[in-house]
C-alpha cells in the first residue's frame, strides 16, 4: 500500500543543523512544509555522534505541529550513514534525504537498511519515506532510474553546489549552468510520477533574485525548493499561492467535469476554453495548493 | 498589605516610606496638591559670573554635605560621563549618605558600585539600573532603598516635593556662560534635554556641565539661564559614539518580522486607525520593523498620523519626512537621524513632564491612541515586568512603560514567547511594573492575546485574518509545554527596592537575591 | 555503564549545554552551572540523574554548564558524553536505554 504521505505538499523544505539545539526546537513557527534536519554537511566530522542524540530526542519529544521531518543522512561513501539510518528509523523521522545519489543501487542500499531497521525497532513496514539528492553529472543522468528505484521514494532534489563543481563551473545566479539538470530532472520525476525539488539559494542579501528563481522553477514544474533560511519560506509560499483567477477557473473545471462526466460528455468549454478530462488533476492540484496557502475556503 | 495587582507590600515598607499600596491606575485622578518650589538664590548684580572652574569648586559653592540628594539625566545613555565625574568628586571629598535621583542609570555607571559599598551612595532613585549597580542592589549592598520610577513618576516625585533635589547636574551639549543650555550642537549632541527640565525647575541648586561653551545667548534655550546657578566647563561630558548611534538596520530576524507584521495588522484593524491617530513605539527590532510596515499601509490607505511622541528613531522621523505625520513630540533621541530630525520645524521638544507626568493638568500620554512596548515578562493577568530579570536581579528600567500604557487607548506589548528557556508569558511575573489593567494586547511569535477587559477590541478583531489569536493562558501553556513550568525565583526577606507606581503608590517590592540551592 | 575516561559533549551556545563526565568512585557527583538555575535548577538535576540511571551509570563526576537547554537537549548531551566515555559510537540502543 502506498504511504499516503508520499504526495504531500512540499513547497518549502528547510535545512536545519541537528547540532544546534536553538534551531531545532521550534522551526514550525515559520510554517515550512518540511524541515530537513541535517546530519551531513552542517555537522562537523567529530560531532556526527552528538548530532544523532540531539536528533533522536528532537524526533521523540518535540511537537513539530505537523511539519514533515526529513533527515539528511551522511553519504554512502562515509562511515556514518548506517547509524544515521538506525537513528532515523528508531526516532520516527518521516523521511530520509539520501545525499550524493548516483544510481538506483544507492537508493536500494538505503532501502534495505531501512527495512532491516523497521523490523529491528518494530516500526510499521514502509512507514519511512526516501528522497534522493542528485549532486553529480552521473546522478542527474541516472535521474529516471533513481526515481523508479524504490516505492518509498517520493522525490528527487537537485543539489546545485556539488553538481556545478562536477560540471566544472560555478553557480552564477543566472541559472544557465543548472538549466539542463533542472529540465532533465523534472522530466524524469514526472515520468516516474514522483516529486522534484530545486536546489538551495544561498545569497540571503538578494531576496529579489531568490524570488525570481522561485518563480522560474515553479514555471518549470518543480514541486518546491530546498531552503537555508526561514526568511525564504514566505516568498516560496507566496509564489506558489494560486491567484484568485486561477482558483475560480479551477473550481469551474472541477465542477463542470464532475457534472458532464455524469452526463457522458467528454469535451466542453469553460470561459471560452476547450476543456476535457485531462484538465481535472491540474485543477484539483490548484485547489489543494490554494487550500494549503489559506486562500481557498471552498469544499472542492 | 495586598495591593490591586495582588502583590504583598510589607507593612514596614509602607511605614518606612509613608506610601500607600497601588490601588488602580486612576486612583489619584483629579486629586489636588500644591507644587513644591525650590530654594532660589537670586542674582541681581551685573558683575557675578556663573562660571566655576571645576566640579570640586562647584560642589563647594553648592554646599555639598552628607545626606544630600543629587540629580542627573540620561540623555547621554551609555555614553554618559557626567554622573561618574560628579560622584567621583563627591567620593573624594568624603561625603556620605548621598541619594542619587537619576532619570536612569546604565552600565556606564558601573564605577558607582564601590561608592555604594562604602556608603557614599545610600539611596538610588531611577527609572531603572543595569549592569553592576543592579547586581549590587539585588545583593543588598545599598544601605537604603532603591526606588524605581517611571519617567512620569519621577516628574511627579519632584513636583510634589516627595523628592527634593539639593543639586541638579545637567550635562549640556552646549551652554553659554549664563546657563542657557541646549541639547543640540557640541561634541555630545543628544538632541533634547527633556528629562532635565523638571530638575531645573525644582532643584534647589542647578549646575550646567558642558564641554562646549558657546557665546551668549545660547538660544532658543532648552534649559533657561533663569534656573541655572552655575556653569562648569569640563573636557568631555559624553562619548558621542555611545550617545546616538547610526539607525538600527531593519531586522532580518524572521520572528521579529512576524511579530511586527502581527502588530501592524492589529494596529491597522483597530478602530483608532484613522486620519490623525497618535502613536508611540520603542527601539527594539520588532518595534522598528512594525513602524516600517505601518508606514507602507499608511501610504497605501492614505491615512496620516496626527502625532508621534516619546523616544524617537529613524523610522518615526521618516514619517515626518514623508508627510505622513503632522508632528513629532520628542523626549529622547535614540539615533543620529533623530538628533538630526529634531532641527525640523514640526519636530518639537517636550519635557518629560509634558510627556508623561500623571500629576499635571494632562500629559501627552493621555492623548495616545497606540503605544507599542516590550517586556521581560507578562503574566496571565497582563501584568508586565520590565525591571527585574529572570535571575531576580534588577536589570531594566520602567522608562515610560507604565505612563504610556496607562494613557494609551491601545497598549500593545511585543515579546518573543521564549527567551532561551525562559518563558516571557507566565503565571506570575517576578515583579510587577506595569499593571495588567493598562495592557491591552500581547504579541508573541506564537500567538496574540487580547486582554479580556477589552471586549471592544476582541469584537473589532473578530474577522481579522492573518493574526493567530489565542488567550493569554494558551500562550503561557504553549510556553510551558516547550520549556517546562519554571520554578519561582527564591528571594531573601530583605526588601532592597520598591517599584513605584506612576502615582507614587507602591506597585511591588524587589527583594534581596538568594543563592540557589537544590531542594534535595 | 562505567565512565572509562573523561568525555564531554555539547557547546556553550544559547539553548545548549556542555556536559562533562569523569570517572568517579562513590556515586554521582553533580555540578551545575546554569543561566536559568533559579527556574530550572531542580528540573535539570532531575533529568540528568534520570538519564544516568537509565544508562546505569553509578559512579561518575558530572558537570553541566547549561545555557537554557531544553530537557531533550540535556538528555542528548549526557548520553553522548557517557557513550563517548565508553568509546561507543555505533549500534547504539536507540529507544532502549536511550529514550
Amino acid at each position: 500500500m502506498m504511504n499516503s504521505n508520499k504526495k504531500r505538499l512540499r513547497r518549502s523544505m528547510m535545512f536545519l543543523n541537528c547540532q544546534k539545539p536553538g534551531l531545532i526546537k521550534d522551526p514550525y513557527i515559520y510554517k515550512p512544509d518540511s524541515i530537513m534536519l541535517d546530519l551531513e554537511d552542517a555537522v562537523a566530522e567529530g560531532e556526527k555522534d552528538a548530532a544523532r542524540y540531539s536528533l533522536f530526542h528532537a524526533l521523540q519529544e518535540i511537537d513539530y505541529h505537523g511539519v514533515e521531518r526529513v533527515v539528511r543522512i551522511n553519504g554512502l561513501d562515509t562511515p556514518h550513514w548506517r547509524e544515521d539510518v538506525r537513528v532515523c528509523v528508531a526516532g520516527g523521522a518521516d523521511a530520509i534525504r539520501i545525499p550524493k545519489v548516483e544510481s538506483a543501487e544507492d537508493v536500494k542500499r538505503i532501502e534495505a537498511a531501512v527495512e532491516e531497521d523497521e523490523k529491528a525497532f518494530a516500526k510499521e513496514p514502509g512507514s519511512m519515506l526516501l528522497m534522493a539528492a542528485l549532486e553529480s553529472a552521473m546522478g542527474v543522468m541516472k535521474a529516471l532510474d533513481i526515481c523508479e528505484a524504490s516505492e518509498r521514494l517520493f522525490g528527487i532534489a537537485l543539489s546545485g553546489g556539488d553538481y556545478t563543481k562536477d560540471l566544472q563551473t560555478v553557480i552564477t545566479g543566472g541559472g544557465v549552468e543548472l538549466a539542463g539538470a533542472r529540465q532533465h530532472m523534472i522530466i524524469a520525476a514526472r515520468a516516474a510520477k514522483v516529486q522534484c525539488f530545486d536546489t538551495v539559494y544561498t545569497n540571503l542579501d538578494d531576496m529579489e533574485g531568490f524570488k525570481k528563481e522561485v518563480q522560474m522553477i515553479k514555471m518549470m514544474g518543480f514541486d518546491g525548493k530546498s531552503l537555508v533560511n526561514p526568511r525564504q519560506i514566505s516568498i516560496v509560499h507566496d509564489v506558489y499561492t494560486p491567484t484568485e483567477k486561477e482558483i475560480i477557473f479551477s473550481e469551474k473545471i472541477v465542477k463542470e467535469i464532475d457534472e458532464k462526466k455524469a452526463q457522458g460528455i467528454g469535451v466542453f468549454t469553460v470561459d471560452g476554453k476547450m476543456i476535457d478530462i485531462a484538465f481535472y488533476d491540474g485543477a484539483k492540484r490548484v485547489l489543494e495548493l490554494a487550500k494549503a496557502s489559506g486562500v481557498y475556503k471552498g469544499d472542492m | 498589605m495586598i495591593n490591586k495587582v495582588g502583590r504583598d507590600i510589607p507593612d514596614e515598607i509602607l511605614k518606612e516610606t509613608g506610601k500607600e499600596v497601588f490601588q488602580g491606575i486612576y486612583y489619584k485622578n483629579k486629586t489636588e496638591y500644591i507644587k513644591h518650589g525650590p530654594v532660589t538664590r537670586v542674582l541681581m548684580d551685573n558683575e557675578s559670573s556663573k562660571l566655576v572652574d571645576s566640579i570640586h569648586d562647584v560642589l563647594v559653592k553648592c554646599g555639598i554635605k552628607d545626606g544630600m540628594t543629587v540629580s542627573f539625566h540620561h540623555h547621554f545613555r551609555e555614553g554618559d560621563l557626567v554622573v561618574n565625574m560628579v560622584m567621583e568628586e563627591i567620593h573624594k571629598m568624603g561625603i556620605k549618605d548621598i541619594t542619587i535621583c537619576a532619570s536612569s542609570l546604565g552600565k556606564a555607571h558601573d564605577p558607582l558600585v564601590p561608592m555604594i559599598e562604602d556608603g557614599t551612595i545610600t539611596n538610588i532613585q531611577s527609572s531603572g539600573v543595569r549592569g553592576k549597580i543592579g547586581e549590587a542592589i539585588s545583593h543588598g549592598k545599598l544601605k537604603g532603598l532603591a526606588t524605581m520610577r517611571s519617567h512620569g513618576g519621577r516628574v511627579r516625585a519632584l513636583l510634589t516635593g516627595e523628592t527634593v533635589v539639593d543639586i541638579a547636574f545637567i550635562g549640556a551639549p552646549t551652554c553659554d556662560d549664563y546657563g542657557n543650555c541646549r541639547g543640540i550642537g557640541g561634541k555630545s549632541d543628544c538632541g533634547v534635554l527633556s528629562y532635565s527640565v523638571v530638575d531645573s525647575n525644582h532643584a534647589n541648586k542647578v549646575v550646567a556641565i558642558t564641554d562646549c561653551l558657546v557665546p551668549f545667548p545660547n538660544f532658543p534655550a532648552h534649559i533657561e539661564m533663569t534656573r541655572v546657578d552655575y556653569v562648569c566647563v569640563v573636557d568631555a561630558i559624553g562619548q558621542p559614539e555611545k550617545i546616538a548611534t547610526g539607525a538600527a538596520k531593519p531586522t532580518t530576524d524572521v520572528r521579529k518580522q512576524m511579530m511586527a507584521d502581527y502588530c501592524t495588522k492589529f494596529v491597522t484593524n483597530a478602530p483608532y486607525f484613522k486620519n490623525g491617530f497618535s502613536y508611540q513605539t520603542g527601539v527594539g527590532g520588532a518595534s522598528i520593523a512594525s513602524t516600517i510596515s505601518l508606514t507602507k499601509i499608511m501610504e497605501e490607505k492614505g491615512i496620516k498620523m496626527g502625532f508621534g511622541v516619546g523616544g524617537l528613531t529613524k523610522p518615526m522621523c521618516d514619517l515626518l519626512d514623508k508627510g505622513l505625520v503632522n508632528c513629532l513630540l520628542d523626549t529622547q533621541d535614540f539615533d543620529l537621524d533623530a538628533v538630526e530630525s529634531v532641527k525640523n520645524q514640526k519636530h518639537f521638544r517636550i519635557s518629560a513632564g509634558m510627556y508623561a507626568n500623571p500629576f499635571n493638568k494632562g500629559a501627552f500620554v493621555n492623548k495616545l491612541d497606540y503605544v507599542i512596548l516590550a517586556a521581560l515578562e507578562v503574566d496571565v493577568n497582563f501584568n508586565c515586568n520590565v525591571v527585574v530579570g529572570s535571575d531576580g536581579i534588577i536589570t531594566g528600567a520602567q522608562g515610560g512603560h507604565p505612563d504610556t500604557a496607562a494613557g494609551a487607548k491601545c497598549t500593545i506589548v511585543i515579546s518573543p514567547l521564549l527567551q532561551g528557556r525562559i518563558p516571557a508569558i507566565c503565571t506570575d511575573v517576578t515583579t510587577v511594573t506595569t499593571p495588567g489593567e493598562s495592557v491591552d494586547v500581547v504579541i508573541t511569535d506564537y500567538g496574540v492575546a487580547i486582554n479580556p477587559l477589552r471586549q471592544d477590541l476582541i469584537e473589532a478583531m473578530k474577522d481579522v485574518e492573518g493574526i493567530p489569536f489565542c488567550t493569554i493562558e494558551e500562550l503561557r501553556d504553549m510556553a510551558y509545554a516547550i520549556v517546562g513550568e519554571p520554578e519561582k525565583v527564591e528571594f531573601g526577606d530583605r526588601v532592597v527596592g520598591i517599584i513605584e507606581s506612576r502615582d507614587g503608590t507602591i506597585m511591588d517590592v524587589v527583594r534581596e537575591i538568594k543563592p540557589f540551592s537544590f531542594t534535595e | 555503564m562505567e565512565i572509562l575516561k573523561p568525555a564531554a559533549a555539547g557547546t556553550l551556545e544559547s539553548s545548549d549545554a556542555m556536559v562533562t563526565v569523569e570517572p568517579g568512585e562513590e556515586g554521582i557527583e553533580f555540578e551545575l552551572n546554569s543561566t536559568v538555575i533559579h527556574q530550572y535548577g531542580n528540573e535539570i538535576k532531575k533529568i540528568v540523574m534520570e538519564t544516568l540511571e537509565r544508562l546505569s551509570v553509578q559512579n561518575a563526576k558530572i558537570t553541566v554548564v547549561d545555557k537554557g537547554a531544553l530537557n531533550c537537549t540535556l538528555k542528548a548531551r549526557v548520553e553522548c558524553a557517557v557513550f563517548r566515555a565508553n568509546s561507543q559510537k555505533e549500534n547504539l540502543p536507540w529507544g532502549g536505554v536511550i529514550q
